[in-house]
Formats: structure tokens, sequence, C-alpha cells
């Protein structure tokens, strides 16, 4: 701590940041254009001048950039001194100059960078009458929109997209002020970040072409805190709504999770939930609809009635949902309703995750690993958000290089100078190439087999006398020893691994590496298994019966009524076997929010809410339990999964504070979950917190052409936040904050108010519990007891032209069930097809495009062939998870040409 | 205590006072063009909607009675989807015509919207679109803003260059 | 003792309809005078020069929704409009119209409506108690100690009047002034009756009590429909009231020239006490409280107090 002085006031400052930082922490109001916490100084829009004075006794100082000056102490600055007041007055007017008379018809309007920035200035009027330079803008695809006139040239946009993204197709291009920020030519923007581009650039250049097509002002928006629900990485979000439908999402800070930025998936794949396959009313095949009370009565008679009730669990409902499924047909009854390889992988994750010794890594830690081994997971389309925090992780030997040469971190341009290309060591091993290869120190391709070989392999250089009976592949041994060395020699090594790669063999052995290399350095070790959903942890964590016994009981008549919760099987399973399975059960019902193929087949569909109309725990991959809260009241008969179900058991839950409390209660792995935001009582001197901004427009009129009688807002009885614009305002804890607003502050930008050190924690701490911590246990017993383990490997298989094994290939648009349904998305998903090496492919005689037919999950597909150069040879992939060809297989599954 | 019966006095006198009301019904008020009634939603010269769904108007309105929803065509110009104002909620104010970055919402000196039936109060943009530009006859917004719309390029708004050739390194 | 009725059964009912006819008249009265004051015209839509208005407004006050607050005192909340109403009314009883009409000939009359206008503070009091509610209840504080201070120069004032007529009785009173009305020997008493009268009817400019730039409508803040109502009848009434006892005590009644029946006499100089209470209230300004209560204390009692001295000496002197 040291203490400066600005403006004649004495603050007391952590040394070693800039002044611009400084100042923000403060809660001085300084305006700039260029920095951003996440991408460091730069020091080129020039617009945080203040005066900085050389002692006591100066009177003049001399004009420095905020950003670019480390504070030190008894340093003294003025920010009011007309002199640097009038110099920022005449940055912002020329920044202003060229800049259209847009804002009525622009995007960011009421939540600009630039508004704020030019308000604080105080340049209200222009004064320019000359001409305006004009661009012509690009079709950057189905996310974002251009607007080139509006550029400001801050240059945040390609810091962020080339230097903190890896992207490569967001150029700057021309001169002087000609600059021109966009790609060699019209298309998509390929980076799955590209979506952040909104919310860092200061003005209306990139705007959410998806928002844009149902465009709401920010001021107009009721949102909640909530957690995106297409990954299990658990970023925090605020979900936009309006006129009754949800209209965007934007980033919620969270200093451990996802701090600025979301990805593309989490931000644009929000319209599932406007769906024309939402079910809005209880469906009852062959008959009319009966109404609430009517369902309501059925769906419990229908219970009552039958014996054999078993329940199928859903990874992306609830803890809540699916404790309340649990409490309905028995522990004995309930499936969890994973995949087959799921359920195994899942399980073998949270094996190592509760007795291993290792800890899982925050994406604030994964950003902190000095030294990466990623085994079997393409992370960027499984978890994007943390590839890119895997990507920052790199940048810590820079950041070392440049300690080293006492350049301060935030000093972006030269510490990516003195670095030049040099990274911190991060070892690849995937079945193709993935997205960060071109950060990866060393990347390895092969089949599940060479993958979990690679880590025992690794496993074994970092401490050969656990694992004797392990026999050395030559083929990676090399790789294998520079990997182990790697992770030894580094201060903070992180393991990654997940349920991608469809191989239980494959994460264990990255459970391995970790164990051993824990047992290594006598502390838990760094990781983090990726899920395939977003409480896919929660519900391994509260465990029950496979879906395969599921499928047995009612086919051995154990079982007569189903009860799907939140649901698709036929996402879960092989077709053959989901029909049959719902064909052969006495009743099925489905409580779910899109009417996806299994709820076609139900008795009794009963319409369920989605994240965006319900409060419910997820847990995290991290293990971090997260509430999310309803940005709206559901309509029609829809209603809360637990509601249905709680009714239907004659459960006396009145709301879901409660079902979280049995829940805690009854299972003492979830113990902490009521704890993960605070309760429904919860009040700011006696007031709730607001969902809508104290601007809220338009409440008398907006429901005027339905009825003149303005109806009462919704009361929500749920939650500590109301569907008002009346509360606090102030002093609101992070997990309930809607939004984030501050005096002069409207773009998101406002989160430097909210944040304890910007770019750090939240003021009051990052919300969420989490539930796993690494044991005290003796953490050698993992680490040497693998010999079984690798008995027990498959063996590799001999490469063989006319045999190839099928591996999924995950896209991050288009593996995930939910985002599929936002138009946007589907527009940048791939058509099925199976992916060749350029060899196999000749070895067969097949070209791109090609058709072939193939056996996959019981049912016959015709393909066009990919060629795909990086794949592994002897490996023929298929995109995961696509709408039409879920991958379900279970265990190796190979495409067989017959010899 | 004198001053007290001097009012009384004063009071007393304008009993022969004649009564400045006009009666109204009868007798109409001369109501000047910028009286402040009923709005309407006017065209720009060309005869294309004014109102851009900039949300303006509705966030100025302090009894929150206006509600629309932006649209947008497929040359890029934005319009009101549907434009909503509840006329038994408006005090007739006039911030929203203040608000009016377009000069769409003008008030016009129409303050007799008397309905037995409050729905007939509510009125949609048909019913407030007019033919016309309404008090501001030459301005047109698309003509000073930078975006670009259906018979407006980019470089062809008032006091824009051509747009940048980002081939080109000539200053 | 004599039987102290003099009304027949019709004649009592008479006087209570015109009576309260009349009192529902003034609202429009006071409205039309008010507006002419102001030069405007005030309620002229209804009825031949607005007439009807106060049928229209009794039928809207009827017909409004009778809302009785959640969190009020309910029997008291529901009794204390009716107490005001009632004891107004029950004043009327001891008021000499003319020979022979009237309800009660009283010998202590003049006693007995001092009694009952103290009463109706109750009525104020229980209504801003009962309401729960913070400006009610200051409202009926104000109301309680503005009546406590008037009251009590408000008998003394008039003790001038009963020592010149030698009588409570409000007949012997007004016979009494067959030779000379007694606002000429009284005329501070009359001063003080006044004010104190229009201090007890709560009216402009002493309404400190419903002071709507302070404390909303005081006492009446919650009241609505009929209950209201009968605050607004209670109050007319209350003014017809203070007219009649001022023209009893200090203008001889319904004495005057014979070529008008008594009666009219009567009901024409309280009609002109009326539009005087009218024109007091659309001309003088509200005071502050404690100019109030200093005008009260310090200013009325002694005055009064001086006058029974004056009188009374003058009396022993002349008359001993």
């Amino acid at each position: 701590m040291a203490e400066i002085e600005i403006d004649g006031q004495h603050y007391s400052i952590r040394t070693g940041d800039n002044l611009l930082k400084t100042c923000l922490e403060q809660r001085l109001d300084l305006p700039y254009f260029c920095w951003h916490p996440a991408l460091g100084s730069v020091g080129a829009c020039r617009q945080c001048a203040v005066i900085q004075y050389q002692n006591a006794e100066d009177q003049r100082g001399r004009l420095v950039m905020a950003c670019m000056t480390p504070v030190a102490e008894g340093m003294r600055f003025s920010l009011q001194d007309p002199q640097a007041q009038g110099f920022r007055a005449g940055i912002i007017e020329l920044l202003m100059s060229n800049h259209p008379h847009d804002c009525p018809v622009c995007e960011e309007g009421g939540e600009c960078h630039l508004q704020d920035m030019t308000e604080m200035t105080g340049h209200t009027f222009r004064q320019y009458r000359g001409r305006k330079r004009t661009h012509r803008n690009q079709n950057l695809g189905p996310f974002i929109n251009h607007e080139m006139n509006r550029c400001i040239a801050c240059y945040r946009c390609v810091r962020y997209y080339q230097d903190y993204c890896g992207g490569h197709d967001l150029q700057v291009f021309a001169a002087h002020h000609h600059v021109y920020f966009g790609r060699h030519e019209d298309g998509a923007l390929e980076n799955e970040f590209s979506g952040n581009l909104v919310e860092v650039c200061p003005t209306g250049v990139f705007t959410d072409k998806t928002f844009s097509r149902h465009y709401t002002r920010k001021w107009d928006l009721q949102s909640a805190p909530s957690i995106c629900p297409h990954c299990a990485i658990g970023c925090n979000i605020s979900p936009g709504e309006r006129y009754g439908t949800l209209r965007r999402i934007a980033n919620r800070y969270h200093g451990e999770i996802n701090g600025y930025f979301l990805c593309d998936r989490g931000r644009f794949g929000y319209e599932f939930v406007n769906s024309d396959r939402r079910i809005h009313r209880s469906l009852l095949r062959n008959q009319p609809p009966l109404g609430m009370k009517g369902v309501v009565n059925l769906f419990s008679n229908l219970l009552k009635k039958s014996d054999g009730i078993i329940g199928i669990a859903s990874p992306r409902a609830s803890l809540e949902a699916n404790f309340a499924l649990r409490e309905l047909v028995g522990a004995e009854h309930f499936h969890l309703g994973f995949s087959g390889s799921e359920q195994v992988q899942i399980a073998a994750i949270l094996d190592i995750l509760r007795q291993g010794p290792v800890r899982v890594a925050s994406l604030r830690e994964v950003e902190q690993a000095d030294a990466i081994f990623m085994l079997g997971e393409d992370v960027a389309n499984t978890a994007p958000r943390l590839a890119l925090s895997l990507r920052q992780a790199i940048r810590n030997e820079a950041f070392a290089i440049a300690d080293r040469l006492k350049i301060p971190r935030w000093q972006d341009a030269a510490v990516r100078t003195c670095a030049q290309s040099q990274g911190s060591p991060l070892f690849i091993a995937s079945f193709a190439a993935t997205r960060l290869d071109d950060v990866a120190t060393d990347t390895y391709r092969g089949g599940p087999e060479e993958l979990a070989r690679l880590g025992y392999a690794v496993a074994r250089h970092l401490n050969p006398a656990a694992q004797e009976t392990m026999e050395l592949n030559p083929e990676f041994d090399e790789l294998a020893a520079r990997i182990a060395s790697a992770l030894k020699s580094a201060e903070r090594p992180l393991i990654v691994s997940g349920t991608g790669c469809q191989s239980p063999s494959v994460t264990r052995a990255a459970g391995q590496v970790a164990c051993v290399l824990a047992d290594l350095r006598g502390k838990p070790s760094a990781v983090h298994f990726v899920l395939p959903e977003c409480n896919s942890l929660g519900l391994a964590m509260m465990g029950g019966h496979s879906l395969a016994e599921a499928f047995l009981a009612v086919e051995r008549g154990e079982a007569k009524t189903v009860i799907v919760l939140e649901n698709d099987l036929y996402r879960r399973a092989a077709k053959p076997r989901v029909k049959n399975f719902l064909e052969q059960a006495g009743h099925v019902v489905v409580i779910d929010h899109l009417l996806h193929e299994t709820a076609q087949q139900a008795e009794l569909v009963l319409a369920a809410t989605t994240f965006a109309e319900s409060e419910g725990t997820w847990v995290s991959s991290e293990g971090r339990a997260q509430r999310y809260f309803a940005v709206f009241p559901p309509t029609d008969e829809i209603q809360d999964s637990w509601r249905w179900l709680g009714k239907a058991g004659g459960k006396s839950w009145r709301s879901i504070e409660e079902v979280t409390k049995d829940c805690a209660e009854r299972l003492p792995a979830f113990r902490a979950i009521t704890w993960a935001a605070p309760e429904a009582g919860f009040r700011i001197n006696g007031q709730k917190i607001p969902r809508q901004p104290h601007r809220y427009s338009g409440r008398t009129a907006m429901l005027a052409q339905a009825h003149t009688h303005e109806p009462k807002q919704p009361a929500d009885e749920q939650s500590p936040l109301a569907y008002s614009m009346e509360g606090a305002l102030a002093g609101r804890p992070p997990a309930l904050n809607p939004s984030v607003w501050a005096p002069g502050w409207n773009s998101s930008q406002a989160v430097n108010q909210f944040q304890a050190e910007i770019g750090g924690h939240l003021n009051g701490g990052d919300p969420g519990m989490r539930l796993i911590e690494p044991s005290a246990e003796n953490p050698s017993e993992l680490a040497t007891g693998m010999s079984d383990a690798i008995q027990n490997l498959a063996p590799i298989m001999n490469r063989q032209a006319w045999r190839l094994r099928l591996v999924p290939l995950y896209h991050v648009f288009g593996s995930e069930e939910l985002s599929m349904l936002s138009p946007a998305l589907a527009e940048r998903t791939p058509n099925p097809y199976l992916a060749l090496h350029p060899e196999d492919a000749s070895a067969l005689d097949l070209k791109e495009g090609d058709t072939v037919g193939i056996k996959l999950a019981g049912q016959q597909w015709r393909l066009p062939v990919l060629i795909l150069p990086n794949l592994t040879r002897g490996l023929a992939g298929i995109p995961a998870g696509l709408p039409e060809m879920a991958w379900v297989e279970q265990g190796p599954v190979f495409w067989d040409l017959g010899g | 205590m004198l001053s007290q019966l001097r009012s009384l006095w004063l009071v007393l006198k304008h009993t022969f006072t004649p009564a400045d009301t006009v009666q109204y019904p009868e007798q109409k008020p001369a109501l000047f063009p910028r009286y402040r009634g009923r709005i309407v939603l006017t065209r720009d010269p060309d005869g294309q909607e004014r109102c851009v769904a900039c949300n303006l108007c509705a966030a100025a309105c302090p009894v929150d009675c206006i509600a629309l929803q932006k649209g947008e065509d497929e040359t890029g110009r934005w319009y009101p989807e549907f434009f909503r104002i509840n006329f038994s909620r408006c005090i007739l104010c006039g911030l929203c015509e203040e608000a009016c970055p377009t000069y769409a919402i003008q008030l016009t000196p129409d303050f007799e919207m008397c309905e037995y039936d409050r729905r007939n109060l509510v009125y949609e943009k048909e019913h407030l679109l007019i033919r016309g530009t309404g008090k501001y006859p030459d301005y047109n917004f698309y003509r000073i803003a930078g975006k670009s719309i259906g018979g407006k390029d980019k470089g062809e708004a008032e006091n824009e260059g051509k747009p940048i050739d980002i081939k080109s390194l000539l200053p | 003792m004599k039987s102290m009725t003099i009304g027949t059964p019709w004649q009592i009912f008479g006087i209570l309809v015109s009576v309260i006819t009349v009192s529902a008249l003034l609202i429009w009265v006071e409205r039309r005078l008010i507006g002419i004051w102001q030069d405007r015209l005030g309620p002229n839509r209804v009825g031949p020069w607005g007439l009807f208005q106060v049928a229209a407004d009794m039928i809207k006050i009827f017909f409004k929704e009778d809302w009785i607050p959640p969190f009020a005192d309910k029997p008291i909340f529901l009794i204390a409009p009716a107490i005001i109403m009632m004891t107004m009314l029950l004043g009327f009883v001891i008021v000499p119209f003319a020979p022979g009409v009237g309800i009660i000939d009283f010998n202590f009359g003049l006693l007995y409506f001092l009694a009952l206008s103290s009463l109706s503070v109750y009525s104020v009091v229980l209504a801003g108690y009962a309401s729960h509610n913070k400006y009610a209840l200051l409202g009926s504080l104000r109301a309680a100690a503005q009546s406590i201070s008037y009251e009590v120069f408000m008998g003394l004032s008039a003790m001038g009047v009963v020592m010149l007529a030698g009588s409570f009785n409000l007949r012997e009173i007004v016979e009494a002034q067959r030779d000379g009305w007694f606002f000429l020997p009284q005329f501070a008493g009359l001063l003080a009756f006044t004010v104190a009268m229009v201090a007890e009817s709560h009216r402009g400019p002493f309404d400190l009590p419903e002071a709507e730039h302070e404390i909303i409508a005081g006492f009446h803040t919650e009241y609505s429909g009929m209950k209201f109502g009968m605050f607004f009848v209670g109050e007319y009434l209350g003014v017809t009231l203070n007219s009649a006892l001022i023209v009893t005590l200090f203008f001889g009644g319904w004495l005057g020239p014979a070529f008008l029946p008594p009666l009219f006499w009567f009901m024409l100089k309280c009609a002109v006490f009326i539009v005087f209470f009218i024109l007091i209230r659309s001309a003088l300004p509200r005071p502050r409280y404690d100019q109030l209560m200093n005008f009260g204390w310090k200013r009325m009692l002694p005055l009064t107090l001086l006058n029974i001295v004056v009188t009374g000496g003058l009396g022993l002197w002349m008359g001993g």
C-alpha cells in the first residue's frame, strides 16, 4: 500500500497498478477508451490524460496518460486541473468529429461507453462542421453487426480479437484516419469469442445482431442474475427480457469464472427460450387440453394408480428439479439421464475429484497455470470459455519475462514485445486439431487408446516407481518425458481433460497424472475436467442408477410408468432402444420446455420453465453450486419442474427455497448449496432488488392493447428479486445483481464500480459455493493403485484401412442441444459429415463430398465425406451432438468396410 | 387587523367583476400551433415514417405511457414495429416531443380525446401516423445520420465524404 | 314547569329537512360565491345556475366506494362522522326561528349550545384517532387544542349578552333586543363570539386541522364516500347554526320591520352571516398554528374578560 495525492485528496492505494485503474478503483471518474482491464494499457486513445506533479512544490506539472503511469508512494496528480480537462475535452471532440449522428438508430445507444465518456468530459455540442469520413460495412456473419462509421479507432477490437482470443480474421486495414477494422472480405467472424466485441467495442461498431432483431434499449430490459445453460463452465450471465421474450445475453462479471468474456454459444444460444418448439400448455396424447387443474389431477392420479414408477433425471435441469424427482420416485428408482459413456466417465471424474488429491481450478486459476497438459478434450468446442482462459495462461511466460525486466504486467505492448512468441508450456493430445494448437508447445494426435497410454506414460515419467508394470510406447515416450518435466518444473501445473473423448480410460489416465503429480509435489494438483452439460456434475453428485438400468427395468416389466425430466432420451441412447423403451413403458410423462422427440412420444407432457423463467441451482464443472434466477415469470401453463413433481408427490413445497433446503439436508454432498445465494427473505433496507432498471419505460402502455386495467406487477415469492423497477439500487450482493449500472456509467464498463479490485473479485465476494475441495486423505492411494487400470486398457488397434475407429468431433456451434434452436447459431452449425484423414480417404478411394453409408447407434446414416488433414490416421470423425445425430455410443465403435 | 378587513373588502368587491371563464364546449378557446395536445407521428419530406424506434420518448415519458418495438427493414432503416401510447395515462407534458431526435413525435392542438371506453384511448401507430411533416417541413433524420438505408448509401448523407477506399494509402 | 316543547312533530320534521337542505345547498353556494370572488363562474352546469350540483354531488358521493382502511379502528371510524352530524343537528333544537317556530323553548338554551359545540370536537378527535394515519392524528390533535382554546372565550363572549338580557333562554334574549340589538353594546362580544365560532367549526382561516399543505386533509384524510360527505355536511350545518346563533344573540333574531314575517327576517339575517363566513374563508389566509394559539389566549381571552367586566360594571352602574 502507498499513499498518493489526487486533486489534494490523499488516497491509500496498491502500488504497481497504473493510475487509471487506481483512479477507477477509488471511484474517481476518469474517461478512457483503449484501456480494458483484461487487455492492459497501450496508451493509444490519449483520453485519460491527467497532470502529474514532480513533487510537493511543483505547481505546473506535466500531462501524462493515466493508463501508462505506474503509481508509487507520494505521487501527486490532478484530474481536475484545467489543462488536463481541456486536453481531454479536445481529445473527445476530435474523436467525435467523425462520429456519425447515429445514436437513435444505434444498438449501443444507452449503454455506450463513448456516450458515457462524452458526457463525462462535458462535450455536449459538436462544433465540427466539416465532412465526415465514412466506411463501408461488412457482413460479419449471423452474430455481429458492423457499422464502421462509428469507429473511434481505439484498437480495442483487434487487441481483443487477435491478442486475447488468438483470432486471425479481424484486422486493421488502411492508414491514418482511414483505419478500418474488419475482415479481409465479408464473412462470419470465425473466432468463437467474437460476441465479446459487442462489449469490448466502446461504441457501436460491433453490435449484437441477434439482439438487434428484437432490439430493446438496455434500460428497458428486465434482467436477473443467471447462469449460462450451454456448457458446464457455469459462466455468469445477465439475460434481458422485454414483452415476454428473451432478448439477449450480456456478460455478468464473475471474478473466478468468466470475468469479462463469454463465448458465442453462451451469448447467442439463448433463443431456444423463445423457440416455437416451446411447450406452453400441457399436452395429452389424443386428447384435448385439460387445463392446469385437470392436468395436475391427472398426473397425480396416474402416479397413484401405477406401481412401478421410475424417474429419469436430467443434467440440464436444476438440482432442485432433480431432487424433487428423486423424492417422488425414491432413490432406488432414480435414474440419471446420462448416456452410457457419459455415465461411466462422469462417475470416474467424480471419483477422482472426491477422493483424489486434486483441486478443480477455477477459470481464474486456470489463467494462472504455468504448465498445462490437455488430454483428449477439444476444449475450444466443449467448454469454449475454458479455452480462452487456457490461452491466457500461455501468457504467464511473458509475464515472467516482463517481471524479470521490471516491466509492469499491464504494459500490454511492451509485455508482448519482450516475450515475442514465448509462452508457458501447453501440451495438447487430441483426436484432431484444436483451436489452441497455435499456442501449444507440442501436440499429439491419437485415438482414445493412444491418448490414455500417453497419459499413463506421463504419469510414469513423473514417478517411475509408481508404475513399473507400464510398458513404454516408444512412439510418444519422448513427448511424455517432456510433458512430465514441464509439469514437474512448473509452479502451478494444470491437467485438463473431460468427457469429450467419450473414453473413460482417457479420463482416468488424466486423473492418474494429476494424482501422481500431487504425490510428487506434496499438494493437490490443479485439474479441470470438462463436462457436457450445465448440471452434469450436480446430477452425478446426487447419484443414481444408469439409463441402461431404466431400460432394463421396463423391459423386465418391473417399471410401468416413466417420468422423464427435461431430457431428450434420443440424445442419450440409440434410437431403436429408446423407441422400444418408450413404447414398452405403460405411461410416459415428460416434463420439459421443448417439444423434442421424446416428448412427442409421451402420453402426458407437462410444460416446464427454462432457465430464464425459473430459479435453481447448478453445479459447474468447477464444483461450484451457482443459483440462477428467473428473468421473467412463466406464462400459460408453464410451471417449474419441481412444482409439477412436488404437487404430484404431495409435497408441501411453496417455494424453491424449501426444495433447496430439503435437498441440502437430505443429501450431505449439497450441504452448502443453500448458501449459493442469499435466501428469499433477503432485503436491503427492507427492499427487494428490482429486476428492471430504474429507467424502465412503457409500464402503462406495454399491456394496454390487451387490458387497460394495468395489472399488478407479478409478485415473486421465490427470490429477493422483484419484477419491478422499485427497490434497492445500491448494496446488492453480487449473486443478486441483475445488471451493472452506476451513475455516469451506462455501459457494461460500469462493472468497474462493482469490483473490489478492477479485474479482480467482485465487491462482496464472487458468488457461488464450491462443493468439492481436495480431501486430506492419503494422496498416493490412487497414484499407486493404477496398474489394474493400465492392464484393462483396450489394446491399440492395428491400423487397417478397412476398419476405422469412429470418434466424436465436437463443435462449439452444434454439439449442444439447446443452443441449436437459436437461428443465428444454427447458421454456424456444420452439416453431418464423416471426417477422414486424407491418406485414409485415398486408401479407401474417397473424395471430399462422396456419400458413404455408415451404421451408428443402431441406425443407418448416409454422410458426405469430409477430408480433415489434422485428424489422426485410422479415425473417422463424426460430429457430436448435432440435433439429428447425437453421439450416444458406449465403448469403441468402428466403421467396418468389411476388409 | 385593518389589512384583514381590507382584504375582505377587496374580495367582496369582486362580486361585481365579470368572470374570466371561457364556457368551453360552446366557446372554443384559441389554440396555438405549438399547443401541447395529442401527439402525432409525422413523416419525413420523402414520405417515409420519421420514427426510428429509438425509444427515447418512452424513456422520457414521466408516466411511462409509450411502448414501442424496434423493427428494421431489409435496407437497414429502423422503424417501430408497433408504437403504442396510452392516452388515458398521458399527461400531455410534451417531453416525448422534446426527446424525439427525429421530429417524428409532434404535439398537436387536439386535446379533445374523451371516450366512454378506455380501450379507445390506446392509440397504435396507425392512429398516430399522419401523412405530412408537421412543424418541421425539411428535416430528414436519415439525411444526417451515418447509417445507410435504402436510397441513401454510405457517404451520401449531408456533410459526408465518400466511403474510404481502404486499399489506398493516399491521405 | 311549563312544557318546553313548542314544535309540532311536523314542524320538527320540517326544520330538520330544511336545515339539512340548506346546509347541503351551502356546498353549492360556497363554490359559486368563491368562484365569483375569484372571477370564475363556479359550478353552473347541472340544472339552472348549477343548482342541482348538490344533487349530483350527493348521488356521486352515495355511489362511491365506501372504503374503510384495513388499519383503521373500525367502530370508531364509523361513529366519528355521525357525531358531528348529530351534535350539529341537535344544536338546531334550541334555535328560535320565529315566535312559535322552533323545537324547544329551553331556559338554558345558550349553555346547551355551548355544551354541544364542545361535544362536536369528539367527532374530529375520534376520526383522527381511528384513521391510524399520522396526518389524521396530527389534524385531530390540532382540532382538540384549537377547540379547547377557543371554547374558553366563546362562552365568556356570550356572557355580556346574557347579562344584558338577564336570561340564558334564547327566545328571551331575542325579546330583550326589542329596544336595540345587542351588537352595538356588545360589539367586543360579537367580535370574540364570531372568531370563536369560526375556530370551533374549523373553517377557514382557522382550518388548521385540515390544512392541506401540511397534513393532507387532516382528520378526514382516510375518509371517503358518504362518511366524508357527513363531515362536509356537518361543517355546513355548523356554519348555518353559527349564523343562527350570532343572529339570535346579537342581531335581534326574528325581529325586524313588520312588512316581512319574522321567520323571513331571521332567515335573511342568517344568510348575510353565512355569506360572511364564506367571505372570510375565501379572503383571509390561514395563520400559523402558534399565531392561532397566541391569538386565542393572548388577545381574545383578555378581550372577552374585559368585555364582561365592562358590561357588568356598566350594568351595575346604570341599573344600580
